[in-house]
């Protein structure tokens, strides 16, 4: 009599088992298209060709770093297909390349496509497909929306976050400070203004002066004249590398000597401040969120060591001093990451949730510091920047680690 | 500097194209139809994007054939118009709230408006120097679109976002479907009325402008009247296209419309062959999907292996597509023959 129940627990064990092992992998192993046992399939957009070419080397960085990825295994056993297709920059062929990356080759999803117009141009397809835009290649502010636009998220520091850590630095180095701005007539020069005046809050008033200039101008001469006439002592140059340039050029041949800062998408040495001279340069202010490459401080710093490792073994003709190099090697690390915390749920839905509970992560090429934190309410995955003064030949990093997020 | 004067020097002078051989035959017209009535019933709605787009820019190169192949005139300036059309469709339908198909129209006249008013001073000049002017124009349009107190319709550098529409009368279409078929039957329209105009007193009018000036204002043909209103025309389809362009697209911004795309068409056109309205679609085809085709051979050098194809074209059929069909024709001829 004994010998049943024992046989029975010991069936019901097994069953309890295997229901316990089949069902537990049924449950965890979720695919949406794009997805399988086998690969993810990952979209991209550059511009390969036209204007913006320069940028194409992200895209190309990045492809390497899925190819070290697969070569080393993959991730949890599948290989990264990553499809990179060329708009030239032109936001009605980026259209054409997202439906055909979505429609035609079934990607999960896109990931760090470049530009502001281009992705605004696909936000609103991606949204209605519910195809995750994830990590926008572009600094505006309105990949922040988790509201509106649950499946788009940005990546690197915002243009108002950066801002409006000018103006933190400005209230309390130079309280009584007379402000005056250089933009560019565009989102990105307004966008930075925006921040400029949040950042400061009730001091607005600090900011006496705001000079815009268009991309056809060929000199800044009469901008930076009006600025010194009003009196400015702190000068903010929001500018693209060769119109910051000029503005910094001008600034020294008025004998003028304001606290100058530049936005930090023109402190590349080579692209900005080498063509405005050295001798001009000196003491300008501006702030960063990744390590560079040029920079030999670096040169013994593991994270950088691995890049320099990864540049050589995937990608041996980049140059390990493009600023672009520097960046996609950041943001495929954190594409990585994210599928890593995804496990066999690759729907896109888990995709979107994972990078939004993204915390302390920290990809090699980011300053010491520096970490990616994200939640279902904040889609700005690095907010926080380090200033930095021009030095010599190079910048020298200073003072804390600062957040620009507003109410930190 | 040598091959744009051969451009200019060569084009006006492309022999007179008999009226007949303006079109495709009534057979091929039909079976040329019916493909692209039904192609989309078995394609995914990719493909179906792209054949709008493909038939969006086979009316822009159409508009350029007339102006170019029909009254001998160049222009480099096509993107301006196209731009024009654009955002006119979409400003209208985003802050007015306007029916997209009521837009079409509004547009085109517009552009034909603008395009009248610049053919006005292009009048007195000709050849490279009409080129030139229009080239002008194309540059000038993404800044002009740019400018701040137009800012609030235009949406400056963001651009505008579109809706697309859904297909009326609750038809169990896509919208992508929809868009085509509406896209197709308005092609059509303009293609058979561009057929007939050239065709038409108007139309011999125009080419004979083209083919010697003098002799045609002797003979009594208002050459400057004539020559606006190829340009009015032109401009008014290629704003039509540019409608349907950000319909399709879903989005308008400056940097769509650069002069970029005015070259395109202009390479569309050479391709399809200058003059014969049906290889416009021919054009259109290349410029769409060469570009494709060249990044699939090397993303780094997609811009030199487009180079070398289109340079492969000219060399080996120079009059595009026409002479494609024309040896095909011959070839057809001579297998009956036999």
């Amino acid at each position: 009599m004994t010998a049943v129940p024992l046989r029975l627990t010991a069936l019901s064990a097994v069953l309890a088992l295997i229901i316990a092992t089949t069902g537990g992998a049924l449950a965890q192993k979720k695919y949406d298209t794009g997805a399988s046992d086998t690969e993810i399939r990952i979209g991209n957009i550059m511009p390969y060709s036209g204007p913006a070419s320069g940028y194409g080397v992200i895209g190309k960085t990045e492809a390497a770093y899925f190819n070290k990825v697969n070569a080393e295994g993959g991730i949890n056993g599948r290989k990264i297909v990553f499809l990179s297709y060329d708009d030239g920059y032109n936001p009605s062929k980026t259209v054409e390349q997202a439906r055909k990356l979505v429609e035609s080759d079934k990607v999960l999803l896109i990931f760090n496509s470049l530009g502001t117009v281009t992705n605004l141009a696909i936000q609103k397809y991606m949204n209605g497909k519910g195809v995750p835009q994830l990590f926008v290649a572009s600094g505006a502010s309105k990949w922040d929306q988790p509201k509106e636009f649950p499946w788009t998220m940005g990546w690197q520091p915002n243009y108002q976050s950066e801002a409006r850590i000018y103006a933190k630095y400005i209230m309390k180095e130079r309280p009584d400070a007379k402000v005056g701005v250089l933009y560019q007539n565009d989102d990105f020069g307004k966008d930075y203004l925006r921040g400029l005046r949040d950042g400061f809050g009730e001091k607005a008033a600090m900011i006496v002066a705001e000079e815009s200039y268009e991309t056809s101008e060929p000199s800044m001469e009469s901008h930076i004249f009006k600025l010194k006439a009003a009196g400015v002592d702190v000068f903010i140059n929001v500018a693209m590398p060769k119109f910051a340039a000029q503005a910094m050029k001008n600034v020294a041949e008025l004998d003028w000597k304001p606290v100058q800062i530049v936005s930090n998408v023109s402190a590349s040495v080579g692209g900005a401040m080498k063509p405005a001279g050295f001798e001009n340069v000196q003491g300008v202010l501006s702030a960063a969120y990744a390590k560079d490459g040029a920079d030999p401080q670096w040169d013994n710093d593991p994270g950088m060591k691995r890049f320099f490792a990864f540049l050589q073994e995937y990608y041996p003709e980049a140059d390990r001093r493009d600023d672009a190099a520097v960046y996609g090697y950041g943001a495929a690390q954190t594409m990585v990451k994210v599928l890593q915390m995804c496990g066999d749920d690759l729907t896109r839905a888990n995709i979107m949730k994972q990078a939004a509970s993204l915390r302390e992560f920290a990809p090699d090429t980011l300053l010491p510091g520096i970490t990616i934190n994200t939640s279902p309410a904040d889609f700005a995955p690095i907010k926080q920047l380090q200033m930095m003064r021009f030095k010599g030949d190079k910048w020298e990093l200073f003072g804390r680690i600062m957040s620009g997020a507003l109410g930190h | 500097m040598s091959a744009a004067e051969e451009v200019v020097t060569e084009a006006p002078a492309v022999e007179a194209v008999p009226k007949r051989a303006m079109t495709l035959g009534y057979g091929t017209s039909l079976v040329v139809l019916a493909a692209l009535i039904l192609t989309p019933l078995f394609v995914k709605n990719f493909v179906i994007f792209q054949m709008t787009m493909l038939l969006i820019y086979a009316l822009a190169v159409l508009a350029l054939n007339i102006l170019t192949g029909g009254s001998g005139q160049f222009s480099l300036g096509q993107s301006a118009f196209y731009a024009i059309g654009a955002y006119v469709t979409a400003i209208l339908m985003e802050h007015f709230n306007v029916n997209y198909a009521l837009t079409l129209p509004v547009a085109g006249v517009v552009c034909f408006g603008a395009g009248f008013l610049f053919g006005q001073p292009a009048l007195r000049l000709s050849g490279i120097y009409l080129a030139l002017a229009t080239f002008a124009l194309a540059l000038a349009m993404p800044q002009l679109l740019k400018l701040g107190f137009l800012e609030h319709w235009t949406g400056g550098v963001q651009g505008l976002v579109v809706t697309k529409p859904d297909a009326p009368f609750g038809l169990p279409l896509s919208q992508d479907m929809w868009l085509y078929y509406f896209t197709l039957a308005v092609s059509i329209g303009i293609y058979v009325a561009s057929v007939n105009l050239l065709r038409s007193r108007s139309g011999r009018a125009l080419m004979s402008i083209r083919d010697n000036e003098i002799a045609a204002s002797a003979m009594g043909v208002n050459v400057a009247l004539y020559k606006t209103l190829a340009f009015g025309v032109s401009a008014g389809i290629t704003g039509i296209a540019g409608g349907l362009g950000a319909i399709a697209v879903q989005f308008v911004a400056p940097d769509g419309y650069t002069i970029t795309l005015a070259i395109s068409l202009f390479v569309g056109m050479v391709v399809g062959g200058v003059g014969w309205l049906p290889g416009s679609i021919v054009g259109s085809a290349f410029i769409i999907f060469v570009p494709n085709i060249a990044e699939g051979i090397s993303k780094g050098l997609s811009g030199a292996v487009f180079g070398v194809l289109l340079f492969l074209v000219i060399y080996l059929v120079p009059h595009g597509a026409r002479q494609v069909a024309l040896i095909a024709q011959q070839l057809a001829a001579k297998l009956k023959k036999n």
